[in-house]
């Protein structure tokens, strides 16, 4: 791996105040971040909260309406095109060239970021995605999950100092998941800054570092455990008979912020602890129910953030 | 990693793109047949003769003597629509050059003693030679000079007013390099020119729209590739398409009607090339400025239509008003055709033709320029 530039700094991403509008409104706005290289960091968000927008604005594919930073220590408004020498993005939507097969993506790849042996890193690829033997399949006839691999394994194919993965696990079966992390966490150990957007919980917990992004706003960052008790919650877990009304005349009581069913249970939290208490009291003595203090979990914070922003927002 | 702007680094991204396109191309079977037989089936459909009126022939006079009669028949030629008088000359190798050159398709030669000899009765010859490489306008032409002759000396009183006297005078004409007349031989050079023109436009128009709207353009962008590298990519493979198209036309037009390769094949194919690259580029401007496959499509045939409408293809050129004269002047369909006609009827050579490839390379730095600056390098 090529150490790129950045002098005696270990900062991956580093910006500050990026604003992004689109028709005059505002998509991004303000949002600082920094990542630390060999870290896996974890992008959560809502639909349409910014994500991709951000992404595509650290790799130079959207100039920033107000802002500044850098990637890999070059400049996000004017170096761009070293950033992208260094960078290996992974669209949302797969990007990749459906009337080409496997082998004539991976070595157009080869050849755009000027590899010596097109041919031989392309075969070296497609020996790693475990692709052998169907590396003449057109892109188009692969099915989603298998395209994911082949987007990722063009995005690592110039060995990139700095991966952007874009939901890169939407639509994928849960071995081929484990199988992609696993990947992932091996190339972090071998130096590869990794930011990556994701809808599931499970692989946010796999990240070193997460950001929540709402609205364009950047919520909570830092480890999972740091986020989830910055976030101030305290969590019931309540079991019993009839939690679904339980769960509508809560959701109504001033205290309570969040009514979520849990499997056979119901998780109730609220940010003011004594508020969420007097709120219950009245069903605390009721016997065919059992309360029981909780943990809140990582999805229980994203669901708070979420209502707080929306009350903040709309 | 290659470095930035290094030529190594260049050239592999232009690979890289070229042989994509050419993977891309191989694959889209619908393209690879219109790529043969739309060609083939326009030459044929429109193999006919378009006839017009031809107005303002460029045309030079070669005054043997100076006389009386001579500067009347000149001065009636001067105040006729149809001949618009460029130069008048007194050497045979300034008229060859006129001739040769494209710069007149006419040239009216008063011979020594004409005025001597008509005086006397002796019925002398008005010679003409005429550019037959464009027979419509050639032909009206001839048939229009007799009379206007006539009419001028019967005026300037040099001949009789009787309308049933002996004609005092001839026209000997010579029609030079289309003796023959045949349309198809100018309407072959044509077709070549609007049919490439055509082809070309419509490949690379939809070439950059294609890619933003498959959403592959994502992908693209966010690879260490430039406008230049991406552009000369999509081109180059084209390139070769508009060969074989053009040397299909040129195949079929010899076996179809008959119209023969008088020049320098290696010329023309060069020359071809240089108009292929020309409207190549400039429908990778029109896919750069449009926002979707569609408008890139109606950018191009907007286009088309003054191709065919203003380059001589349709309407003898020097019959346009000044105007559409002008905009005729800035397709490069217009120069072409002078270079086809000039190779392919006359075995014009590089020398003669000079004006024309200038104009074609300008064109094409134009269109190229104008794309690579256009080139939209984010998604914004
Ligand atoms: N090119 C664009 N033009 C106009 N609006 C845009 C454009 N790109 C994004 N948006 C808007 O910006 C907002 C944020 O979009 P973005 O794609 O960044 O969200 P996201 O967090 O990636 O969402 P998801 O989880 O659904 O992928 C959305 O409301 C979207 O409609
Ligand atoms: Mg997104």
């Amino acid at each position: 791996m090529t150490a790129s530039v950045a002098p005696g700094s270990d900062i991956a991403i580093d910006v500050r105040g990026l604003t992004k509008s689109f028709g005059g409104r505002a998509v991004v706005k303000n949002l600082s971040m920094r990542v630390r290289r060999g870290q896996i960091y974890g992008f959560l968000g809502p639909n349409g909260s910014g994500k991709t927008t951000t992404i595509r604005m650290l790799c130079g594919l959207l100039t920033p309406d107000s802002g500044e930073g850098t990637c890999l220590g070059y400049n996000i408004l004017t170096e761009s095109r070293k950033i992208k020498r260094h960078v290996g993005y992974m669209t949302q939507r797969f990007s990749l060239y459906q009337d080409l097969s496997i082998r004539e993506n991976l070595e157009f790849v080869a050849r755009v970021f000027g590899l010596r042996d097109p041919a031989g890193a392309a075969r070296a690829s497609i020996d790693r995605l475990g692709l052998a033997g169907r590396e003449t399949q057109l892109a188009a006839e692969l099915s989603g999950g298998w395209k994911q691999r082949l987007a990722l394994g063009a995005c690592i194919l110039p060995s990139p100092d700095l991966l952007l993965l874009d939901e890169p696990t939407a639509g994928v079966d849960p071995k081929a998941r484990r199988e992609f992390w696993n990947e992932i966490h091996a190339l972090a150990a071998d130096g590869l800054t990794v930011l990556v957007s994701t809808h599931y919980m499970d692989e946010a917990e796999r990240c070193h570092e997460i950001a929540y992004i709402a609205y364009g706003e950047l919520l909570a960052r830092g480890t999972v455990d740091e986020v989830v008790a910055g976030a101030g919650l305290t969590t019931w877990r309540v079991t019993g008979d009839e939690l679904q009304a339980l769960s509508i005349k809560l959701a109504a009581t001033p205290g309570v912020d969040m009514v979520a069913p849990f499997g056979a249970s119901l998780h109730v939290g609220g940010r003011d602890a004594a508020a969420l208490e007097r709120a219950i009291a009245p069903h605390r003595s009721d016997a065919s129910l059992r309360w029981t203090r909780d943990e809140p979990s990582l999805e229980d914070v994203f669901i708070d953030l979420m209502t707080r922003a929306k009350d903040n927002f709309q | 990693m290659s470095g930035d702007g290094d030529f190594p680094g260049l050239f592999s991204r232009f690979w890289a793109m070229l042989v994509k396109e050419f993977l891309q191309l191989r694959r889209d079977r619908v393209t690879l047949a219109t790529m043969i037989t739309v060609p083939l089936m326009q030459l044929l459909l429109f193999g006919y003769a378009i006839n017009t009126t031809p107005r303002h022939l460029p045309t030079a006079v070669m005054l043997q003597e100076s006389s009386d009669v001579g500067r009347s028949i000149l001065a009636a030629l001067r105040n006729s629509d149809f001949f618009d008088i460029r130069k008048v000359v007194s050497s045979e190798v300034e008229f060859d050059h006129l001739l040769q050159s494209g710069e007149v398709l006419f040239v009216v030669e008063i011979p020594a003693n004409f005025e001597r000899s008509l005086r006397r009765g002796d019925t002398p010859a008005l010679l003409v030679a005429a550019d037959a490489t464009d027979p419509v306008a050639s032909g009206s032409a001839l048939s229009a000079l007799g009379s206007l002759v006539k009419t001028a000396l019967t005026r300037d009183r040099f001949t009789p007013v009787q309308d049933d006297a002996p004609p005092a005078f001839e026209i000997r004409s010579h029609a030079r390099y289309n003796p023959a007349g045949s349309s198809q031989l100018n309407i072959v050079p044509g077709l070549l020119g609007t049919i490439l023109t055509m082809t070309m436009l419509i490949y690379t128009a939809l070439s950059v729209t294609r890619e933003v709207e498959r959403g592959t353009m994502e992908s693209l962008l966010a690879m260490p590739i430039g406008p230049t590298e991406i552009m000369m990519g999509k081109i180059a493979p084209y390139l070769l398409v508009g060969l074989i198209q053009a040397t299909l036309i040129v195949g079929a037009g010899y076996i179809a009607f008959g119209v023969p390769v008088i020049g320098s094949l290696t010329l023309l194919s060069l020359l071809s090339l240089l108009f292929i690259a020309a409207n190549l580029s400039i429908g990778y401007t029109f896919s750069t400025v449009a926002q979707n496959q569609l408008q890139a499509m109606q950018m191009a045939i907007m286009f088309f239509l003054p191709n065919i409408l203003l380059s001589g293809f349709a309407f003898p050129f020097a019959g346009m008003p000044a105007w559409a004269q002008w905009i005729g002047e800035c397709l490069p369909v217009t120069h072409y055709i002078r270079i086809v006609r000039g190779i392919m009827l006359k075995g014009s050579g590089m020398e003669d033709l000079r004006v024309d490839a200038l104009w074609l390379t300008g064109l094409m730095l134009l269109a190229m320029l104008v794309a690579i600056r256009r080139f939209r390098q984010t998604l914004d």
